[in-house]
């Protein structure tokens, strides 16, 4: 079935009908840019996640994180739930990993603020 | 009488503004700068916007809040630019050779510091329920989406458990996502306006991910709960904004955040005697970002409201630059300068600069815009003088209120024109 | 067993519990909410009024004059914020200058000092942003603007100080009288009494019917106010009422002790004494009637909308009397109460001398309070303050220009704080155009660190008005 999407590529926003059932054919884009984000956008759609996790051992209590690369979609909860668990212990630099390839995706979960 | 500390530049706000103008103005050649900042921290507000998004156009990757001030606190510590944190700067006078700027912290005391030039790089702050006057209750649980965001970010505490949001601007989009990531549930967004007033890939990865309804030409009317918030009323408005009877939906939430816009926060500009521009909120400014009291500049939201921090950056370095000229050689042009003056039609909002002075733009001069509303087809930004003739046109294939525009204005155009004025309109 | 045990601490109650401080006596001041002055006494006009309005042949009429008078002198015992404006009452058409000539002569029985008749022309010309349509006014020079709820909280400091007993969260259920004693019974307690005295506002009918025959019935009134921010520029330098009509008694513009202007209030009957919402028809009426009087008024610059509930009865006047023995009503109190208050404390305490109360003077009482407002402190003063003083040195509300250690030291006198609206109410912290949205968290904090208190649990104003639901992660709720 054919889905509705806003294109973000651009502020234009323009609607884009996608056809699964036609290779992903993208119309209703003003520009060429949005046929791969409109393939993307169906075929796996995906998310960097940013959050904070717990700290010791500093004035604030929260740091900071992202994953370094985006995540599918469908694991955003699951990272998050992830996230949810971690505490750090300062000091800590931006770019510090913590967990590694974060539930088997490509993205690494790494700190964002310097804190000590 | 206590002796007054003196500094070639004070910078009001650590900042993304000031940090930019800091680093700007060393680079330009000053040695002697202090940045006063009233947190404990440098950054500003970013340190408290987590999500991604920050620094496409300036670094061409994108960063979390707290990494894009972080790159530029770098910079900052290869410098020699003094740094005064928990630091208030309660005012501010102007006279003819030195700026007055009386400071205060715990640590150091009152203290009267002065300067040759002083960057005004205060940002802003959130309009508040009561600006809009959404009747009710007083109740617990109506934030501002920013306040939302420093309980939740930096202090690491929950707000609500089941949230309505008014306004549609970016921080409540991002607070909308980050609630829900952190367990609770946002039942809507409401804007007053037919169009949504943050960007579009903030409507699509903060709402739409999440199937939470975006309710346009929506507003609340009511909010009840003696304490804490129990329920709002949210209503379709008429074109003139009015509530339409009938179309109440009533919402059981515990909390309301509000997104409804930001202030220029010039209290301290006003008390110096810079000129404010009714339509921005913030100062009138010449080109180099001068206001019209002399050595004095602003940059950043303090000047007006941005949609992207890159922006804000440009504009810093911008007037770091002009504030390093104005030390080193008292200011860049003539008392007697060419003066334009740009007016704007009903279309756009405001422009900055609001007046410029041609002897000192060096090749050109970048005009940010806003529109005041949707424009989906190509339309031109037409620039005409006192005589009606057009200057300069430049085209856009749509564009969005939520989004600042700029223009690049050669200086060549400018010397040619009649009289003193531009107007600057949309055309189609 | 208390001697006294005084219920309700609102302006009355506190004003009551001040002057019984100087007399060797165990008094008890009882409140329902979690702080002092959270009824009429926090929300009203804020006025010291001149006197010119209440009938002569009534206690209001009586006292008023007298109560001004004793304002005056309290806001320099008790360091209460303060400004004596004066009031012009304006005449829009003819019939108001026969209201105008109205209020002249009952002015003169109440005794109102140097009230000035003023023709159309000098009226503006003392106050320009008035309407054109102003034909004249009545200047009452005695009068002035006050922060009531500074006035009602620096009474209850002292007294507190001076050894009277405060409990909050006690809300009266019922009163019982024994043979030599009252028993006072509240939801979670009950206290013993020689002594009661009914200061309970908009419930002192209800309290007065726990030991008396129904005598009077309170008619809670509500009035909604807009509040502007100083950036509105100096609009009015007094207060300005108009004169009544046959359908409002009139929408007044007033300036406030903070330099902001305040709008209001109307007159609505309400059923619910606790509702204080506003609602966008009143609003929208006050804006309206507000701008007869002065037309400029930009309510762009509004930063705060509130409503008051007064304690509006069916009778005609404050209801103060023995009622019972040993129990004093200090019932049905309104407009002028705040102005009235210190004398209806003190004609109070004469009616239960009458009763027998024994008032013998402490060898020492203090009546005085001193707090330090660091916007005042003179520029030059200011760096050897903060050097002996390092908290001041901290600005904490950004728009009011509080400090931390303004903020320390209201939480130091001595009342539980339970809330970032108490300290808003002592310190002044979130009064102003931000309305607390920088300074809230940073409160909170020094709450929490000041008193114990976590900040989970520091409400923004009565109990149940919570305003963190608990910590992200979850944190709070690991062992």
């Amino acid at each position: 079935m054919v889905q509705e999407i806003i294109c973000i590529v651009c502020p234009r926003g323009c609607h884009l009908k996608v056809d699964p059932e036609n290779d992903y054919e993208v119309t209703g884009n003003s520009c060429p840019r949005g046929i791969p984000y409109g393939k993307a956008e169906l075929k796996n759609p995906t998310r960097v996640v940013t959050s904070t996790v717990k700290i010791k051992g500093a004035d604030l209590t929260r740091c900071p994180v992202k994953t370094d690369q985006a995540v599918p979609k469908a694991k955003m909860q699951e990272v998050m739930e992830l996230i949810n668990t971690i505490t750090l212990e300062a000091p800590v630099r931006v770019g510090d990993v913590i967990t590694k390839r974060i539930l088997d995706t490509d993205a690494n979960l790494v700190v964002c603020r310097d804190i000590s | 009488m206590q002796n007054i500390k003196e500094y070639q530049l004070i910078i009001i706000g650590g900042g993304p503004a000031g940090l930019a103008a800091a680093v700007s103005a060393a680079k330009n050649g000053l040695n002697d700068i202090l940045i006063v900042e009233r947190d404990k921290y440098l950054g500003g507000i970013l340190n408290q916007c987590i999500h991604n998004g920050f620094g496409l156009h300036y670094f061409k990757e994108e960063l979390t809040g707290p990494e894009y001030s972080k790159r530029f606190i770098d910079l900052l510590a290869d410098t020699s630019v003094e740094v005064a944190l928990d630091t208030m700067a309660l005012n501010l006078e102007n006279s003819e050779d030195w700026r007055y700027v009386h400071v205060m912290s715990s640590s150091d005391g009152y203290r009267i510091l002065r300067s040759k030039a002083v960057i005004l790089a205060m940002g802003c702050r959130e309009r508040t329920r009561m600006n809009i006057q959404i009747p009710g209750t007083r109740a617990a649980g109506i934030f501002n989406a920013g306040q939302a965001q420093l309980y939740v970010n930096l202090e690491g505490y929950m707000v609500g458990k089941k949230v309505i949001i008014l306004g549609s601007g970016d921080v409540g989009l991002i607070m909308a996502r980050r609630l829900t990531l952190e367990g609770a549930e946002v039942v809507a967004c409401v804007e007053v306006m037919p169009y949504p007033g943050g960007l579009n890939r903030n409507i699509v990865q903060c709402l739409q991910d999440f199937d939470i309804p975006l309710y346009l030409s929506h507003t609340i009317t009511d909010i009840k709960g003696r304490n804490r918030v129990e329920q709002v009323t949210v209503q379709e408005v008429d074109q003139n904004g009015k509530p339409i009877a009938g179309t109440e939906i009533y919402y059981d939430v515990d909390t309301v955040l509000l997104s409804v816009g930001l202030i220029p926060e010039n209290e301290l500009s006003r008390e110096a005697g810079v000129t404010l521009d009714p339509r921005t909120s913030g100062p009138i400014v010449y080109e180099n970002k001068e206001t019209l009291a002399r050595g004095i500049f602003a940059c950043g939201n303090v000047l007006h409201v941005h949609d992207l921090v890159d922006f804000v950056t440009e504009e810093a370095e911008s007037a770091g630059h002009a504030a390093a000229c104005f030390v080193r050689d008292g200011g860049c042009v003539t008392e007697d300068a060419n003066i334009i003056s740009l007016k704007t039609d009903s279309n756009i909002g405001y422009t900055v600069p609001q007046q410029i002075r041609i002897d000192d733009v060096e090749k050109a001069v970048r005009v940010f815009f806003r529109v005041r509303k949707i424009f989906k087809e190509p339309s031109r930004i037409v620039f005409r003088d006192q005589s009606n003739s057009e200057i300069a046109s430049f085209k856009r294939p749509f564009m969005f209120p939520a989004e600042m525009e700029n223009v690049n204005l050669p200086r060549q155009l400018l010397e040619n024109i009649s009289g003193t004025e531009l107007t600057v309109s949309v055309e189609g | 067993m208390f001697d006294v045990i005084i219920i309700g601490a609102g302006v009355i109650g506190c004003a009551t519990a001040y002057e019984l401080s100087q007399f060797d006596l165990n008094v008890l001041l009882l409140d329902k909410e979690n702080d002092v002055s959270l009824g009429a006494s926090r929300a009203n006009t804020a006025i010291v009024h001149g006197g010119y309005d209440p009938d002569p042949a009534t206690l209001m009429g009586k006292y008023n004059v007298k109560g001004a008078k004793r304002c005056i002198e309290l806001v320099d015992t008790l360091d209460i914020e303060f400004k004596k404006s004066g009031s012009l009452i304006v005449a829009l058409d003819e019939n108001d200058l026969k209201t105008l000539d109205k209020y002249y002569n009952r002015g003169l029985i109440n005794g109102v000092e140097g009230m000035e008749m003023l023709d159309g022309e000098e009226t503006r010309r003392r106050e320009p942003n008035l309407s054109k349509e102003v034909i004249g006014a009545l200047w009452i020079p005695e009068s002035g603007i006050i922060n009531p709820w500074e006035f009602t909280i620096a009474m209850a400091e002292v007294a507190v100080r001076e050894g009277v007993k405060l409990e909050l969260n006690q809300k009266v259920v019922d009163i019982e009288k024994n043979s030599d004693h009252y028993l006072v019974k509240t939801e979670t307690d009950q206290f013993q009494t020689k002594y009661v005295i009914n200061a309970a506002g908009v419930y002192s009918d209800q309290i007065h019917n726990m030991v008396a025959e129904p005598a009077f019935k309170i008619k809670p009134t509500r009035g909604q106010y807009f509040l502007l921010d100083r950036s509105a520029g100096e609009t009015v330098k007094a207060v300005i009422f108009p004169c009544p009509t046959e359908l409002t008694k009139g929408i007044l513009v007033s300036p406030t002790v903070h330099e902001n202007i305040l709008v209001g209030p109307d007159a609505e009957g309400i059923s619910d004494p606790e509702d204080t919402s506003t609602t966008r028809e009143v609003l929208d009426l006050v804006a309206k009637e507000a701008r007869r009087s002065v037309p400029s008024l930009d309510f762009r610059h509004n930063i705060r909308n509130y409503s008051g509930i007064r304690a509006n009865s069916d009778y005609n006047d404050f209801f103060i009397k023995i009622s019972a023995p040993n129990f004093l009503d200090l019932a049905a109190i309104k407009s002028p109460g705040l102005t009235c208050a210190p004398i209806i404390a003190e004609e109070g305490i004469k009616l239960l001398a009458e009763e027998g109360l024994e008032l013998n003077k402490k060898d020492s009482w203090d009546g005085t309070r001193k707090i330090v407002r660091f916007k005042e402190i003179p520029k030059e003063e200011r760096a050897d303050f903060i050097e002996k003083n390092p908290d001041y040195g901290r600005i904490i509300c950004r728009c009011e220009h509080i400090t931390e250690g303004e903020i320390v030291a209201a939480i130091r006198r001595g009342l539980p704080i339970h809330s970032l609206d108490a300290i808003k109410r002592r310190a002044g912290s979130g009064l102003g155009r931000c309305q607390g949205g920088f300074c809230g968290p940073r409160v909170q904090e020094i709450i929490a660190r000041e008193t114990g208190i976590s900040p989970l649990d520091i409400l923004l104003n009565k109990t149940g008005s919570y305003i963190l639901v608990g910590q992200t992660k979850n944190a709070d709720k690991e062992a």
